[in-house]
């Protein structure tokens, strides 16, 4: 199984734009945490990056047809993980998200369920190519990510709920939906969100307010709105080139709300002004169609539909995380992959690299 | 719960099927990606490129902060150069509403460390519900080091919480002249909108609010200052961006000396009143007590409720300066206007009136307190006949009675750099036409011939009348500060802001002058004033007691406290041209005479100074005003106590002990 003449296949090309963001991002965590408590952060986050690329060679050498083989099990654990963490887990600011699993390692479940729903969604897909979509497929779909979606909802965590919504839409959007089935399920959406709000009982009252918040940034300037406005502060006022490192007075002021992972953005852009976030953005474009391009060129359809699961991940993380930074969207809490510090988001992302370069390995094998 | 397919021979994959992805699908992710992609870079264009300047500014105001540095005010000194108002150092403690998330977990430690209860804390953030958050609250003035520590301990934990260095109003103790200096306080809204004086003032910028602290407040409160600073989240202080420096306030020179102020306010002591002494050669006012009287270190720091309700509580208003807002009849005293009314019209002079205790007029009978037998203005005055000023009222008439009255400066106010000083009442038939709609009966001019009925007068206004009647009619425009200390400019717009009488020479005939100021003379010999002589003082005088209520009134009370009538004393020395006059309010102090010891004490005073300065004797000097002793930086081998008897002090705390006592010599 294992031959070395593979590595002349592996993706170096999109290792090398991922670890050039991943540079950039140690750079502005460095930067953000200069003085503050958590000076010193962009050494862990290295810590996380070297992790993370051992995690992704050894899952580049595990055949993926092994993942989806077992992702039935594992999405049955993944099931009670998440429904251990509502029991047992750790709760931290008034969510239980974590597992401690001693030793000071903490295990967040909700992260890790993102990857075996893409894998699960693939091998669902992959069995219903050659025909047509009928509304019990797609039912079934719906409750294949509605579950874990519910349960993590719960926890409460609104922002990675809401990752597991794009694997949905890429794996049926993949999978062969028709136009129609697609209007009336976006209609039914439509109604069901439309009720939901109206009745104003689904949502909690800090979620509420993060978007009224968005709405109208002005009227919660201590809260939601504060962090907003803060946010295009800092951005708006870096200009075209920035204020340099370590000169963003937003972000060495500690008025941006934690610059170094939900915001580090803002950061980023305050510092580096228009030019260098244009730069960033174009590496986001270059590793996402070095992506897209992996899965047209993935041997299999499961191979092929894993990618594009990852790519609607990232994709999405991207929109949200940078929107949200903008001002274009609501506060949600969900980091930036490659750039926000936090070790759960980079094994994600490196862990979903690796599967990728797996599949990429073995484009001509079969 | 397992949804997913369950077939294993899908492992290796069924092999009749299309093992790609459609191209197409493909492409169209592609473009989706970068639609997404180019939208935010539309976001960064719209943030960075185009509202750039916008955001630029906004960053600025957030870490750039504007710290006020206060100017210390202004401190008074009285004529001798002794200090009276000082300042000391002070720290207030601020919250700042714009950073914090939850306020409402922290107030019980707040309220813990600062030692106020955690419900005035909510009453204060209720106050400023609708100031901008930008605004800090001030949420204890005049802390302690204690308090002080605590917040520097907690730094880190209570972000929201401030201090500012201040500079705070000592006055003397125990409300000595409190009415005269009057208090500081933040400016009130009314105030802001209202009067055009405040139009450049800040809310929360303390003002003089009454006395001369209000009249002069423009040149004591100088130029506050402000240091640009850098801060960051938190308020925290990281850099400085320069500073302007505060311009203190001026000091000023009161025309008040202090050792007969102490006289007054010795005289007027558990009594309701006021005393006024004045230089008639100037207009300078010497000494100025109002009873009772308010703590004003009370008002500058933050006024406590009960301290507030007590004032208000009290029927006798603590507030009022009696001095220039009493207004009320001024009994006999007035009878020196009818004389000089008498003699200028050339009835007085031949008029021998027969008192039996009193007389009829217009078929009702007046009464005098004596049988005085057959009177003439000599021993007019100083007996206070009633029957003769009676029959010398009918014989003028009212309307020559308010002409003379108008011109010494009764019935207007004697513009006196103080504010809110009355202009009290003369009644003439063109006044009870304007005021009443009614025409005046012949027989109302009668009381008005004793200073009774309608007439109304302030101590201040019967000090300056006296003090132009004895100076042989020149009159001076009453003033608490001498006019040299300030730019002719300020002190024609002094003026202006407090018209009144003025300066102002009436003609008076020397005989006339002559005949009254012996007659007054007379009357702390052998008159109405008799027990207040003064051996060998030129000491001149009128007594005046008036009545509060009519006799049919005063039956129906059935007595008490207040029925009791007003003593009042205008006095001077010496008799004519004289250096000092003063004026004394007693209210319901029952006889003229009782005021007229009171009036005996200040010129007694007065004089005294005068014997010691021109034989050289040492006036005694006040210690300059101890600061407060918690404030003050104990120096090795320095005895702490020693707090000087009148000026001092302690600003917080009431003093129950000792009143005033004159400075040891």
């Amino acid at each position: 199984m294992f031959r070395l003449a593979r590595y002349r296949d592996f993706d170096w090309v999109l290792l090398g734009f991922v670890l050039l963001l991943s540079l950039i991002s140690v750079l502005e965590i460095k930067s953000a945490t200069l003085h503050t408590k958590f000076h010193g952060f962009e050494q862990k986050q290295i810590l996380f990056l070297v992790v993370g690329v051992v995690l992704m060679f050894i899952v580049s050498l595990i055949d993926y047809h092994r993942l989806v083989d077992i992702s039935p099990y594992a999405y049955g654990v993944s099931i009670v993980a998440l429904i251990a963490v509502k029991l047992v887990g750790t709760k931290v600011l008034g969510a239980r998200r974590w597992i401690n699993l001693g030793g000071g390692v903490h295990f967040q479940p909700s992260e890790w369920v993102k990857l075996v729903l893409i894998i699960a969604i693939a091998r669902y897909f992959w069995g219903l190519v050659g025909k047509d979509l009928t509304w019990p497929d797609i039912g079934k779909a719906f409750a294949l990510v509605g579950i874990p979606m519910a349960l993590v909802l719960i926890q409460p965590d609104l922002g990675t709920t809401l990752t597991y919504l794009p694997i949905l839409i890429a794996g049926l959007f993949l999978g062969g939906l028709k136009l129609k089935q697609a209007g009336i399920i976006l209609l039914g959406v439509i109604l069901v969100g439309g009720i939901t709000w109206k009745s104003g009982k689904r949502l909690k009252p800090y979620q509420q307010a993060r978007i009224n918040a968005f709405l109208d940034p002005d009227t919660d300037p201590k809260g939601s709105g504060y962090q907003i406005r803060q946010s295009l502060i800092a951005v708006g006022s870096g200009g075209i080139w920035g204020k340099g490192t370590n000169q963003g007075t937003q972000t060495q002021g500690d008025f941006l709300p934690i610059p170094y992972t939900d915001f580090i953005f803002a950061a980023f852009c305050e510092e580096h002004g228009f030019v260098g976030a244009v730069g960033v953005l174009l590496l986001y474009l270059l590793v996402l169609m070095r992506l897209i391009q992996n899965a047209q060129t993935a041997s299999d359809l499961p191979g092929a539909f894993i990618i594009m699961g990852i790519v609607a991940v990232i994709v999405f993380q991207i929109a949200v995380n940078i929107g949200m930074v903008l001002g274009l969207m609501p506060v949600t809490g969900i980091p930036l992959p490659l750039m926000s510090y936090g070790g759960s988001s980079i094994l994600f992302t490196f862990l979903s690299l690796g599967i990728v370069m797996n599949i990429r390995m073995r484009r001509f094998v079969n | 719960m397992d949804l997913a397919p369950q077939s294993e021979s899908r492992t290796t994959g069924p092999v009749n099927r299309e093992e790609k992805i459609s191209p197409g699908k493909l492409t169209m992710a592609q473009y989706i990606v970068a639609g997404i992609l180019t939208i935010l870079v539309a976001g960064l264009w719209r943030l960075q490129i185009v509202s750039a300047e916008g955001y630029r500014v906004l960053a600025e105001a957030n870490r750039v902060r504007k710290v006020p540095v206060l100017a210390p005010r202004g401190r008074l000194f009285d004529r001798e150069g002794r200090l009276l108002v000082d300042n000391y150092p002070s720290v207030t403690c601020y919250l700042l509403r714009e950073q914090v998330k939850d306020l409402s977990a922290d107030l019980p430690i707040i309220a813990q460390g600062l030692h106020i209860p955690v419900e005035q804390i909510h009453a204060t953030l209720r106050r400023f519900q609708l100031a901008p958050k930008y605004q800090p609250i001030p949420l204890k003035q005049d802390i302690t080091p204690d308090e002080q520590a605590f917040i520097e301990a907690h730094r880190n934990e209570l972000p929201e919480l401030e201090t500012l260095d201040e500079q705070r109003r000592l006055y003397p103790r125990d409300g000595f002249a409190a009415h005269l200096i009057g208090y500081v306080g933040e400016v009130s809204e009314q105030m802001l909108n209202n009067d055009s004086r405040y139009a450049f003032y800040q809310p929360g910028d303390v003002v003089g609010r009454s006395g001369v602290e209000q009249t002069y407040d423009a040149l004591l409160r100088g130029t506050d200052g402000s240091r640009d600073v850098i801060v960051n989240s938190h308020g925290k202080e990281v850099g400085s961006l320069g500073q302007t420096l505060a311009k203190p306030g001026q000091d000023l020179k009161l025309t008040i000396d202090l050792d007969i102020q102490m006289a007054a306010e010795k005289a007027l002591e558990g009594k309701v009143g006021a005393i006024v002494a004045m230089d008639p050669h100037t207009g300078e006012i010497l000494a100025l007590a109002s009873r009772p009287t308010f703590d004003p270190n009370q008002f500058s720091v933050r006024l406590t409720k009960s301290y507030w309700n007590e004032i208000l509580s009290n029927p006798d208003h603590p507030l009022l300066n009696k001095a220039i807002q009493a207004q009320l009849a001024p009994g006999s005293t007035f009878k020196i206007i009818m004389s000089v009314a008498g003699l200028q019209e050339g009835i007085a002079q031949t008029m021998h009136v027969p008192c039996n205790h009193g007389a009829t007029f217009y078929g009702h009978y007046f009464a005098c307190d004596k049988n005085h037998g057959m009177v003439d203005i000599n021993n007019a005055i100083p007996w206070s006949c009633d029957t003769f000023y009676y029959t010398l009222a009918n014989r003028l008439g009212v309307d020559t009675i308010a002409k003379y009255a108008t011109s010494v400066g009764i019935s207007q106010k004697t513009g006196i750099d103080l504010p809110d000083e009355v202009a009290g009442t003369m009644p003439s038939t063109a006044w009870k036409l304007k005021t009443q709609h009614e025409k005046w009966y012949a027989g109302e001019v009668i009381s008005v011939g004793i200073g009774q009925g309608a007439i109304t007068a302030t101590p201040m206004q019967l000090a300056r009348a006296l003090g132009g009647i004895a100076s042989g009619g020149v009159f001076r425009r009453p003033h608490v500060i001498f006019p040299d200390e300030i730019t002719p400019e300020e002190l024609s717009a002094v003026h202006d802001s407090f018209p009144g009488s003025g300066e102002k020479t009436i003609e008076l005939a020397p005989a006339n002058w002559q005949i009254i100021t012996d007659a007054m003379a007379a009357a702390t010999v052998t008159g109405t004033a008799g027990a207040s002589h003064l051996e060998g003082i030129d000491f001149a005088g009128k007594t005046g007691t008036a009545q509060v209520m009519s006799h049919d009134a005063l039956a129906r009370s059935g007595g008490g406290h207040r029925t009791v009538p007003n003593a009042w004393f205008v006095g001077m020395a010496p008799r004519r041209n004289p250096d000092i006059v003063v004026a004394v309010l007693w209210e319901n102090g029952d006889w003229g005479a009782n005021s007229a010891k009171l009036g005996a004490q200040i010129i007694d005073a007065f004089v005294e100074k005068q014997r010691k300065r021109d034989s050289n004797i040492r006036i005694a000097e006040v210690p300059k005003p101890a600061v407060p002793a918690e404030q003050r930086p104990i120096q090795p081998g320095t005895p702490v106590s020693s707090q000087p008897a009148l000026l001092p002090t302690q600003p917080r705390k009431a003093t129950t002990t000792a009143g005033l006592r004159p400075a040891a010599e």
